[in-house]
């Protein structure tokens, strides 16, 4: 029963550091600030998350399971904040988002 | 030969650092430099783990990648954010004392025992000496607190000193910035409230932060942590405020002047620790003549849990007191530095509207 736990924890781990090197392609590939914050925050948070939750599978129910609890609570709550004052500051200081083919200047409507 | 996963980390680690500090000399603009100094910082704390120097790492990472990072930032506010392409004839005699530097380094290097060597003197004199004597002469399981703040607490009472004389000079050059505490109000954005969700998460964040704080201080002496690391990580907290709610409300809440007395207080309270250890009949810092033996003898045997151990609790209460002046002076002299730029830079700003 350890050992299954040990390869459920092993494959989520992995499978988080694939999110994670796909985040890093898409902030390195995507167009503007906007598609790159959100596929480097969705990417932490949940690869984040799958590590995590694989490292505590690997640990067994224990203090360590407790501390990368509180770990992934703290990635959770500030992973997302992080990423909208990011935004929220790009688009204070006037960055257009590409929206289709077209940029969206600050007060503009969408067309 | 065998793959050796532990090599290949340490491999990837050194290229990534060796990456960053060249895109570090590379760049042009000031704020790319800062972002980058704060990755290879973190990515050495990643090194120092790998290492087993779980301390320094734990210091790297909240020094390092956290608030210089913040200070530095705020001190770009009062520059130009971008270096000027220098002049390549300029470049010359850098380059030639770099070249020069690097090599003695790397030759020094090659002469270095290799990394846990056994016989190498920093493993077979003081550093065994430290390990066995330890846990009779201090009990504290952490070695590296044990040698920092007993063993070689003079030495830590030093550098708290450095750290407070580093907090006056930046004091002397910038002011302390008290003019941001007494400044008009940041006019509302008529866009509206941009700000909620910083606000609410800062809000959760803070306490979090505070709290975090004060356990890696009385977590020092049973793992990685301590005085500096706790102090640095309440700063951050107090920075945070100030980020999100703004230099004006921050100051109000926590004055600079209260501030700035904290930060003497903490070498107060370390070097007050040394007095009383030499009017016991002690040396300075001599935590075994903490307490008279009338004192010592009332400390009930099950203070910390096990009564059946010996406790040296001269050893335990010494080191105690003097982390608290750590975490005072590190803690009250970034808040100072912080305020000093951040205070600076809104100077600033209201100069030019």
């Amino acid at each position: 029963m350890i050992d299954l736990f040990d390869y459920i924890g092993s494959a989520l781990v992995l499978f988080g550091a694939f999110l994670s090197i796909i985040g890093a392609l898409g902030v390195l590939r995507f167009p503007d600030v906007y598609t790159r914050i959100h596929a480097a925050s969705i990417t932490d948070t949940g690869g984040a998350t799958l590590i995590l939750l694989g490292l505590a599978l690997i640990a067994g129910w224990s203090m360590e399971t407790l501390k990368l609890l509180v770990a992934w609570l703290f990635l959770l709550l500030t992973t997302p904040v992080a990423a909208h004052a990011l935004g929220n500051a790009a688009f204070s200081a006037g960055h257009a988002p590409w929206i289709g083919t077209f940029r969206i200047m600050k007060g503009e409507k969408p067309r | 030969m065998s793959f050796d996963p532990n090599l290949a980390l340490n491999f990837v680690l050194l290229a990534m650092l060796i990456t960053v500090a060249g895109f570090v000399a590379a760049t042009r603009s000031l704020l790319a430099a800062i972002i980058l100094m704060s990755v290879y910082s973190l990515v050495s704390a990643i090194w120092l783990v790998v290492m087993d120097a779980a301390d320094v790492a734990f210091t790297e990472a909240v020094v390092g990648a956290g608030v210089s990072t913040i200070l530095l930032l705020g001190a770009i506010l009062l520059t130009r954010g971008e270096v000027q392409k220098p002049q390549l004839l300029k470049l010359i005699f850098p380059a030639i004392a770099a070249i020069i530097t690097g090599g003695l380094l790397i030759y020094a290097a090659l002469s270095l025992p290799d990394f846990g060597d056994p016989i190498s003197p920093a493993n077979s004199y003081v550093g065994h000496a430290y390990l066995q004597s330890t846990p009779t002469e201090i009990g504290a399981p952490n070695v590296v607190t044990a040698v920092l703040a007993s063993y070689r607490g003079f030495d830590t009472l030093g550098e708290t000193v450095v750290i407070l004389a580093a907090g006056i000079g930046v004091a002397i050059l910038l002011g302390f910035g008290e003019r941001a505490a007494t400044a008009a109000p940041q006019p509302l954005d008529p866009t509206g409230d941009h700000n909620v969700v910083l606000r609410v998460a800062a809000r959760l964040l803070i306490p979090m932060i505070a709290l975090f704080a004060f356990y890696v201080q009385f977590h020092g002496d049973l793992g990685p942590g301590g005085g500096f690391q706790a102090g640095v990580i309440l700063a951050v907290a107090v920075i945070l405020h100030a980020l999100v709610f703004g230099l004006r409300e921050t100051m109000r809440s926590l004055k600079p002047g209260f501030v700035r007395a904290i930060a003497a207080l903490g070498v107060l309270v370390y070097a007050g620790v040394g007095i009383v250890c030499l009017t016991n009949g002690g040396t300075f810092l001599d935590y075994d003549f903490l307490f008279d033996h009338d004192t010592e003898a009332a400390i009930p045997s099950g203070l910390l849990g096990d009564a059946e151990a010996v406790h040296h609790w001269g050893q335990h209460f010494g080191i105690f007191f003097i982390e608290l002046g750590v975490l005072l002076t590190v803690a009250a002299t970034m808040i100072t530095l912080f305020y000093g730029f951040a205070g600076r830079a809104s100077d600033a700003q209201r100069r030019e509207a």
